[in-house]
This record gives structure tokens, C-alpha cells and sequence, in this order.
């Protein structure tokens, strides 16, 4: 240790500091500005939910005062909150964008997929993405997953390289060094570009509330009828829920996580505003996913056997 | 220190912290994972569900305590084999600073790994085993720092309960670790004894060794300085985009998208655009959204010039009083981590900042062996997981800097253009920071490039 480093630290440290969040987003921005700059055809997963609301904010500062220069993607499960869906049709109309809509309903309807007994659809979504992304001959795909979220997540990487069938081999993907991003590909090849891998829950809140983003009102706390199946609290609704033998209630909850109704649990919260959600979380004991999916307890690697196929 | 429980009393502050990025190395029964499993326990960042989940997997194991390390083992082939093989990357906070934890396996013949972890690293953390003191694999831990140029390295002495907590034997692996690493070129040694298993001086301050005075592993990760080194370094702005609006609204708006690779840039200073060698006066810089005077690393900020230049995705704009030379000829070390070897001759692309050109592999003048760093003069081609000097010529002259003076701009790819795999990892110039490391490895009779 020198006295030179010790006079750097002195005159440059805090002038030219970056507020985490700052150096979060600046990080996302040149990821998305990568993407822009050397792929023919990406297109932005976008279901409604926290994090790809972050990442379309993220990608309208990147090319402002242009407009952005991606489509969009949302998996419709058919079972999803309608709150949701009026903010993603609000979004698309407001910033003028165009939404690509692979329809897990249209896949059942004509018997390319099968209701699975349980009723839950979140893992039905692969097909449709995945034939989505082919057919629409799409080179790079943003989702919104944070490595914080899930074990196999914290695996990935920010350019994810998928193969023809668009699956996952984490034992075979590239090292990702400096902030020098791979993307080349054959073609029937694509890339999953995760801007957010580096956020946390935390993160994404804190984001939310500095930069005044707008969400849909299921993320905060609201009376709502709710039956209780796996230890989750469930939204009553015309997918299959409640079945016999569970009862509903009015209770004062809020979502943490936003997806299919059938496998997407409330939280009790009296949260109603940006604040009280980030108090609520910072004290919270569960993680985001712990706390309301119920399509991660299937199995100890169930996220990882799910990204395999070409789950986001 | 104060734990996260208590954050929700300081929301303002929280969104003000600092962001570091750290890698831990340390060999396979160093207590890495009890180090990492602490820092996240302590620091709230496991939560009740995971240990539930780690729990109930180790009872349906047969085994009597749960398995920490199936907190950070997160593949299938991880768990079955019992050994981490790739980096994850781990998250934790406290009031004073946010983390990123590039958890990096110990094992030999993932070198690759710590390359990755370390290569965005502003701190990294070698462990030591206090009965066994320094090993090749704290040397091989230690040369990679001092070749990644990772500005603040901290010894973690664990284990001491098994020694006693005797001060004798922290200060002598203290110092000779920090000889060794400082003749490599490591700008800061920190020495910490600890016991992960037993807490001491990990976040706690511990009360067997009062003989101690310094930080403990935390409070150093909270304080320590960051950014120094891209700020204090001439601007460089590797152009990522061009941002065109062509509306009515903005119909002759014309900016530069970029991240500040280093330095700061401000509106009126001169600028020349490289390769072309043309130049203009910064008129105004964007960042994202607001009009600012002043911008700096790693800020991704819009750059608009006083005079219509033809600029595109690939170019760097550096202030005309500090800007790089151009060259088509590269001198540097590679980290080889590709299974297929780099042979001399073969024809590759280079991607450097934002642009990637053409190349060949010239010439392969050395191999380094970490265990002793020793080097074999001309191997005709690198390995996996191999570290050597190249010699590459690019079709198109490229903006570099020495990867002493930028970790940005002196930092590079070689892609296989066949199928595009990350073949290697590459830094521009001399291989490590001090000359006396190559004195004191010039000691034995065999000559030392590195």
C-alpha cells in the first residue's frame, strides 16, 4: 500500500461516488444498449410484473429521446390478473410499442398442450415462448430474472446462450468477463440478455420508489378474496380455485410476485404505499419466490430442470 | 455495523449506499463456504425459506446437520458431485454498503473461474488455512489478483481456534503473503485473522484475540474506496450506440450511447474520436434523461458533439489532450478459458470495448504457471485454464490501453469465429504491476517475460 493509492482515494472517492442504484442502472442501460447495437431482432419479455415494468423504464432512459427499439413479449398464461393485463395494454399504448402475444389458452384449445391436473400453467409457458422466439425469428430476449431470486438463477448469465431447441446447459455456458458481453450465435440460435441479474428484490423496490414508476395496484395491500391450498393464499377465480373442501375469505394482502393465478400466493400485507412495501421487505424472513411460488417447491431443482427447456 | 432488520428506519440512506463487487477464493477445506454461509447469515441475506429448504434436504439425506453448502451449490451436478463448478454470483446488504459476491470455486483446474469472478472485482478475498499458512494455491489465488489488477486484496488467516488464536502465527503467513503479493504488483494487502466457524472477526470483532486492532471482515468490505481507479484514469468512451431520434420533436437530435469506460467528461472539453483521428468539443452530455455538465465512470451516459462526424457503434471518444494511440499489433496476457486450445496462426476475433475485429495469433512467446510462475517459452498453444503471453495483429487499428492504466479499455476478448466461443481472456500490456516480481522470479536460471 502506497501513500499514491491513499491520495487517489482522498480526491476521487467521493466526488465521483455512485449511488448503488446508479451504478445498477447504468450497468442495465449498457446491457440493453449492447443488445441494441449488435443483435437484428430482440425483442423485451414483458408480462406486467415488477421487473420487466423496471426493464422497460431501463430501456426507455437507454434510447431516449428515441424510441425504444425492441418489441415486446408477454406469455399469456390465460389465467393471469386482469389488473395486469390493463397495465400492459396502458404500457404498450402509452410509449407506442408493439406486443407480440404467445397465448398458452390457444396452445390448450388446440391441443398442443395439455392442462396439467394440478391446474398450474406456469410450466406450460415454455412451448409457446420457445415457438414464439423461433417463429418470430427473435436473436436476443430480455427477461427481467434476478439472480438473487433462485439458486439456479444465481448460475446465469447476463448473455445466456440457448441452442435451436432454446435450452439451457449451465455446465456449458461461456465465462462472462469485464463487462465484455458474447452474444454471437448461429442462426436458430438466441440469447437471453438478463439486465437485472444483479438486482435484488430490494433493489428493484428502491428503483421503483426513486424513479417514481407507476405499478399495477396488486402490489399493494388490498382486500381480496383469497382460499388457502399448499400454505399460499390464492385468488379465487375461474381457473379452478377454490376447489372442494377449501373456503375463501376477505383478507388484507398484497402480491410480491406477479404470474399465473393458479401458482401465484398473496402475502398478508398492510402496505399501501412504496415505503411500507420496502419496510415490509427489508424485515421480511421469505424470499420473494419462497414467499408465493408454488411452482418452485415442486422439486429441490425445479427452476434449474425449467430453464433447461427454455423457461425464462 | 448495523443489521439490515433495523433498515427499515433508514430508507433515504439505503438508496444513497455504495455498490462493491468482491470474488472469495480459497482452496476446497479452506472454509470458504462457512466464510460466505456467515457473511449471508449475519448480514440477513439467507432467509427462512432457504434454510428450510436446506434443512429438509439434508434430513431426506440421512444427514444430522444441514448442509450449508447446498445454500450456494445451486445445479443438479453440483449437488450430486458435492463441489461448486462455476461461479454464482451472491447478494447482501447492510446499511452502509450493497454487495456482489462472485463466489468462485477453489478447485485447480478452474482458474477460468477466479479469472471471471476477479475480473470485476474491486476487492478480492484469499483464504488461508492458518495451520498450513501459505500455499501454491494462496500464490496461484494471489498472482491471479495481482494479473486481474484487482485493487484491494484482503488475506482472511481462518481458522485461528485451531492455532490457538496465537498472534505468532497470523503475523508470520501475513507477512509473508503480503512479500509475495506485493512484489506481484497488489496496490493493497489487508490481513484479517479469523475463525468463519466460530465468528471471530468476521462481522463480529473477536474476544480471543485481543491482540488485533484492525477491521474485521465486514467493516473492511464496508469502507473500503471505490471507483478510484476508473476516475482518476484520462476518459475513455467506447461508443455502444447512436441514438437518432428522427421525430418531429427531435428531428436533428444526434447523440453517442456509451458507458464511461474511465475518467470524467465534461461539456467544452475537446475530443478526438478514434480510429479516424477526428475531433470536435463535447456540446452536451445526457445522462439518461438530464442535461449534465459533468459525467464519469461507470456512468452510461449520451454524448452530443459541437460538429456532424461520421461516428458509429465501435469508436471511442477520448479528450484530445489524453488520447490513446491506435495499434493493430497486441501485446498481452490471455487467460485461456475455452476446452478448445489457442494454437499460433489461428484466426480469431478480438473484441475490445464495443468494437470486434478480425485477428491472428501471431505468436504465443510464453506459458506462466501459476503454482510458481515459472514460464515455458513458446508452447505453440494454450490450454484450458492456461495463462500466457500473445502476440496478436488486428485487421483494424483498435483504441487500446494498457490494462495497468484500464481495466475497460485495456480489457479484450478472443471469440472463435467458427461458433463463437469465448476462447480467451485478454489483458494489454505488461502482466503484472511491479517489476520486482519479475526479478524475483529472473532469480532461477530461465529468462521472465510476464
Amino acid at each position: 500500500m502506497t501513500a499514491t493509492v491513499a491520495h487517489l482515494h482522498e480526491e476521487t472517492d467521493a466526488p465521483y461516488a455512485l449511488s448503488h442504484l446508479d451504478a445498477l442502472e447504468s450497468e442495465a442501460v449498457h446491457i440493453f444498449r449492447e443488445v441494441a447495437g449488435e443483435f437484428e431482432k430482440p425483442v423485451v419479455l414483458f408480462s406486467g410484473g415488477k421487473d420487466s415494468i423496471v426493464m422497460l423504464h431501463l430501456a426507455l432512459k437507454a434510447f431516449a429521446p428515441a424510441p425504444v427499439p425492441f418489441t415486446l413479449l408477454h406469455v399469456d398464461t390465460g389465467h393471469n390478473f386482469p389488473e395486469v393485463l390493463d397495465y400492459r395494454d396502458r404500457a404498450v399504448a402509452k410509449h407506442n410499442l408493439r406486443l407480440h402475444v404467445a397465448s398458452v389458452q390457444e396452445y390448450i384449445d388446440a391441443g398442443k398442450l395439455r392442462e396439467r391436473p394440478d391446474g398450474v400453467r406456469n410450466p406450460l409457458q415454455t412451448v409457446p415462448l420457445t415457438e414464439a422466439i423461433q417463429s418470430l425469428k427473435f436473436d436476443a430476449v430480455f427477461g427481467g430474472g434476478r439472480r438473487d431470486e433462485e439458486k439456479a438463477r444465481a448460475k446465469e448469465r447476463v448473455f445466456s446462450l440457448r441452442d435451436e431447441f432454446s435450452q439451457w446447459d449451465p455446465r456449458r455456458q461461456r465465462p462472462e468477463l469485464w463487462q465484455l458481453y458474447n452474444g454471437r450465435h448461429a442462426p436458430g440460435e438466441h440469447v437471453r440478455v438478463f439486465p437485472l441479474s444483479n438486482w435484488t428484490e430490494l433493489d428493484v423496490w428502491q428503483y421503483i420508489a426513486r424513479e417514481g414508476i407507476e405499478l399495477p395496484e396488486i402490489y399493494f395491500a388490498h382486500e381480496r378474496e383469497v382460499f388457502q391450498r399448499n400454505g399460499m393464499w390464492l385468488t379465487a377465480g375461474e381457473w379452478g380455485g377454490p376447489k372442494e373442501g377449501e373456503t375463501t375469505e376477505t383478507r388484507l394482502i398484497r402480491y410480491r410476485t406477479v404470474g399465473d393465478m393458479s401458482c401465484t400466493g398473496a402475502v398478508d400485507s398492510d402496505a399501501t404505499t412504496l415505503d411500507a412495501v420496502i419496510t415490509e421487505i427489508a424485515a421480511s424472513r421469505l424470499t420473494e419466490r419462497g414467499a408465493t411460488r408454488a411452482d418452485d417447491k415442486m422439486s429441490e431443482a425445479a427452476m434449474e430442470d425449467r430453464k433447461r427447456e427454455g423457461y425464462f | 455495523m448495523t443489521s439490515t432488520t433495523e433498515q427499515g428506519a433508514h430508507l433515504a440512506d439505503l438508496a444513497a449506499t455504495t455498490l462493491l463487487r468482491f470474488a472469495t477464493a480459497g482452496s476446497v477445506d479452506d472454509g470458504k463456504s462457512t466464510l460466505v454461509g456467515r457473511l449471508l447469515h449475519d448480514s440477513k441475506s439467507v432467509l427462512t425459506d432457504q434454510l428450510e429448504a436446506v434443512e429438509r434436504v439434508s434430513a431426506d439425506r440421512g444427514q444430522d446437520a444441514p448442509d450449508l453448502a447446498l445454500l450456494t451449490d445451486g445445479l443438479r451436478a453440483e449437488r450430486e458431485q458435492g463441489i461448486t463448478i462455476d461461479v454464482a454470483y451472491r447478494y447482501f446488504a447492510t446499511t452502509r454498503r450493497r454487495f456482489i459476491l462472485a463466489d468462485t470455486p477453489g478447485h485447480v483446474q478452474y482458474t477460468r473461474n477466479m479469472v471471471t469472478g476477479a475480473s470485476t472485482a474491486d476487492l478480492a478475498v484469499v483464504l488461508v488455512d492458518a495451520r498450513n499458512g501459505v500455499i501454491e494455491q494462496t500464490r496461484r489465488h494471489a498472482a491471479v489478483a495481482a494479473l486481474l489488477r484487482v485493487p484491494h486484496v484482503v488475506l482472511a488467516v481462518n481458522k485461528m481456534d485451531l492455532v490457538g488464536y496465537e498472534e505468532s502465527v497470523f503475523a508470520s503467513i501475513a507477512e509473508e503473503f503480503t512479500a509475495y503479493a506485493s512484489d506481484l504488483g497488489v496496490p493493497e494487502i489487508t490481513a484479517i485473522p479469523i475463525s468463519a466457524l466460530a465468528g471471530d472477526n468476521v462481522v463480529e470483532p473477536s474476544a480471543h484475540m485481543d491482540w488485533y486492532g484492525g477491521p474485521t471482515v465486514l467493516e473492511h468490505l464496508e469502507t473500503v474506496p471505490v471507483s478510484h481507479d476508473l476516475t482518476a484514469c484520462p476518459a475513455r468512451f467506447p461508443v455502444q450506440y447512436v441514438i437518432r431520434p428522427q421525430t418531429a420533436e427531435h428531428p436533428d437530435y444526434r447523440g453517442y450511447a456509451g458507458q464511461i469506460a474511465s475518467g470524467v467528461l465534461r461539456v467544452g472539453e475537446a475530443v478526438t474520436v478514434l480510429p479516424s483521428g477526428r475531433t470536435s468539443v463535447i456540446a452536451g452530455i445526457d445522462a439518461l434523461g438530464q442535461s449534465v455538465d459533468i459525467a464519469w465512470a461507470p456512468q452510461s451516459v449520451t454524448v452530443r458533439l459541437a460538429d456532424d462526424i461520421d461516428i458509429s457503434r465501435g469508436d471511442l471518444i477520448a479528450p484530445s489532450a489524453s488520447a490513446p494511440a491506435t495499434t493493430q499489433d497486441v501485446v498481452a496476457t490471455v487467460c485461456h478459458v475455452a476446452d478448445q486450445p489457442l494454437a499460433v496462426g489461428a484466426r480469431v476475433l478480438l473484441k475490445h470495448t464495443t468494437r470486434t475485429v478480425k485477428a491472428i495469433v501471431k505468436e504465443i512467446p510464453s506459458r506462466l504457471t501459476l503454482d510458481d510462475l515459472s514460464q515455458h517459452p513458446n508452447p505453440g498453444q494454450l490450454v484450458a485454464n492456461d495463462i500466457g503471453r500473445v502476440v496478436v495483429r488486428t485487421a483494424e487499428p483498435l483504441a487500446l490501453d494498457a490494462y495497468a492504466d484500464s481495466r475497460r479499455t485495456g480489457s479484450f476478448l478472443l471469440i472463435d469465429p467458427a461458433d463463437g466461443t469465448t476462447l480467451a481472456a485478454g489483458m494489454a500490456g505488461e502482466s503484472f504491476a511491479s517489476k520486482a516480481a519479475e526479478r524475483a522470479v529472473q532469480g532461477d536460471d530461465e529468462g521472465w517475460d510476464f
